[in-house]
């Protein structure tokens, strides 16, 4: 089974995001990068499907910067086989981007696309679903359970008060969300192992944007506001001053 | 000219999406001073529910009437829409940030070769431009986009626009399309037994959050009696800890790796306030935090705090709750 997986370089989840000089930016400098965390759960569900199957080849992919190299070879450490780099940036909204990955992925052969069912970043998800209408093929997103049996494919995926069942055929796209599976860390052997195996580089040009950014803003602060008492005996005050005061029960 | 809204129907029910998104058409539509049409795909007898959506300010309804309909099958869905958006060519299309709006506004963005700004908090008329504002990196952020062309696909954040009526006698005309579910590359059915009788995080009116603080999964009945007490409309919440620990359904999860929420009322009970879940909750409108630790950095977000022992403290809250609840 050949798998392509897109992952996406993104700033860590524990850091503060600050407002780039020109306020319509995020200044990177400082910021601890990392491999986008949905998209370990791809990876993971990639090694597994191989793993599984028993054949075939697992490919890494992103669209990015030379910096990108550093996200790949994350992936390749965990045992991916093969890694694409598509030089060139991302877009502001996900069309552009998909429009690179679709096109990158049609000329190759694949069974199946992962991809983590969004990145932290821009927060857009919108790249898995955009990729499998360019490439016309089924698709599930934020997908928590996936059962695949030769061409055919079983997909759980979280809607709200529930798990929807999508059944489809391979060749197919689907997007990772958290549940999927427990993503193993990558080894000391794997890390040397990722050095030496291959990273393809293409330039593929800068996506197209059909958004502009006009203005990026830290949300206001929230000021503190008071400690109503301690222990169980502030309970009424609490209750009086949500009802009276904040008017919210 | 016109705006389409995407209604959003479970059931053969409305649900509280739909009036939102047709709600954020409405301000939209009056801004530019154009007309308001929801789209509304679904069985047969939806028809019965196109009415309320004039009431929220729809001017026209596109109704979808099928069996094939009934499931949200992302091609027929996106046909429909593909060929009422090339019907209308509108200037903007609509979609709730729901899990199905979040599913099938890409779809249709990548179709019609437009741009998509999801999971919008606003959206208005700069300039003659649209232009939306979105929180990004799981809220850290609020980035403010400008469309460069037409139409402008949105998805709009649940509880971002409270339902507002704006009635008027909106003329209801049937899609001029006729499903092919032999087109569909996908079969859907809903999991059985998984429907929860509690709303959505990202959809509730209160939220009841947990966190480490709370010790053991099992403490969670003592949350479930408040969320109980509070009502129907409220919602178990959980921090990335917890749900990291396997206590508690990541689809609980609220901040950047998990959901980002803004609630009218939000209980941090037991929950230290990392940034990241601090990022995802910050614009309820009221917060509240319960926690031993007097110096926990949720106190520095939550309008108002008890310090002391959730063991203690919640019950007490529950039982005060239960005694507003039976007054009113």
């Amino acid at each position: 089974m050949n798998i392509i997986v897109c992952i996406k370089r993104v700033p860590d989840s524990e850091g503060r995001i600050a407002v780039g000089g020109d306020g319509a930016s995020v200044d990177t400098q400082g910021v601890k990068f990392v491999l986008n965390p949905y998209d370990e759960f791809a990876v993971e569900e990639a090694l597994k499907l191989k793993e599984a199957a028993g054949e075939g080849a697992v490919t890494v992919m992103t669209l990015g910067g030379d910096d990108s190299k550093e996200t790949l070879r994350t992936a390749l450490a965990m045992g991916a086989d093969q890694a694409v780099l598509l030089k060139g940036k991302p877009s502001i909204d996900g069309l552009g981007t998909a429009e690179k990955l679709a096109e990158a992925i049609g000329g190759r052969e694949y069974d199946l696309v992962l991809f983590g069912k969004q990145a932290i970043d821009d927060d857009n998800l919108q790249v898995p679903a955009m990729v499998a209408e360019l490439l016309g093929v089924p698709s599930a997103t934020v997908v928590v359970s996936l059962d695949v049996t030769g061409k055919d494919v079983k997909a759980e995926r979280e809607v709200e008060g529930g798990h929807e069942i999508v059944e489809f055929e391979l060749p197919a796209v689907v997007a990772a969300q958290k549940g999927l599976n427990e993503p193993r860390y990558a080894s000391l052997k794997g890390i040397m192992a990722a050095k030496k195996k291959p990273l393809e580089e293409v330039d593929v040009g800068d996506a197209e944007s059909r958004l502009e950014v006009i203005q990026v803003m830290n949300p206001p602060e929230r000021s503190a506001g008071e400690i109503v008492g301690e222990g169980a005996d502030a309970v009424p005050e609490l209750v009086r001053k949500l009802r009276e005061e904040a008017k919210v029960l | 000219m016109s705006i389409l809204a995407f209604a959003e129907q479970r059931g053969g029910a409305l649900r509280q999406a739909a009036s939102e998104t047709v709600t954020a058409g409405r301000t939209l539509a009056d801004a530019m001073g154009v007309e308001l049409t929801a789209v509304l795909l679904g069985p047969p007898s939806i028809a019965s529910e196109s009415e309320k959506l004039g009431r929220f300010g729809a001017d026209r309804i596109l109704l979808g009437r099928d069996d094939a309909y009934t499931e949200y099958v992302p091609r027929v869905y996106v046909d429909a829409l593909v060929h009422a958006a090339n019907d209308l060519e509108p200037k903007v299309i609509l979609f709730p940030a729901s899990a199905l709006g979040k599913d099938l506004a890409p779809r249709v963005a990548a179709r019609l070769k437009a741009g998509l700004a999801s999971d919008c908090t606003e959206v208005r008329v700069e300039d003659g431009r649209i232009v939306a504002v979105r929180p990004a990196y799981g809220g850290k952020v609020y980035v403010t986009v400008a469309f460069k062309g037409e139409p402008a696909v949105l998805s709009i954040r649940p509880r971002a626009y409270m339902t507002e009526e704006s009635p008027r006698d909106a003329e209801v005309n049937a899609l001029s399309a006729q499903p092919d579910p032999s087109q569909a590359l996908t079969k859907v059915q809903m999991a059985e037994g998984a429907a929860k009788e509690r709303p959505d995080v990202a959809e509730a009116e209160i939220i009841v959050a947990g966190g480490r603080g709370l010790q053991e999964a099992e403490k969670w009945s003592l949350l479930e009696d408040l969320a109980d007490a509070l009502g129907p409309g409220t919602a178990l919440g959980a921090s990335r800890a917890v749900v990291d620990a396997g206590w508690r359904p990541h689809d609980e999860q609220v901040g950047q790796t998990g959901k980002v929420v803004s609630p009218p009322l939000y209980f941090a009970i037991g929950i230290s306030g990392a940034i990241q879940h601090l990022a995802g909750m910050r614009t309820a409108k009221c917060i509240v935090a319960v926690n031993k630790d007097p110096e926990a950095p949720i106190f520095k977000a939550a309008d108002y705090g008890i310090v002391g022992d959730v063991f203690e403290v919640v019950p007490r809250l529950t039982e005060e709750i239960r005694k507003l609840r039976s007054e009113a």
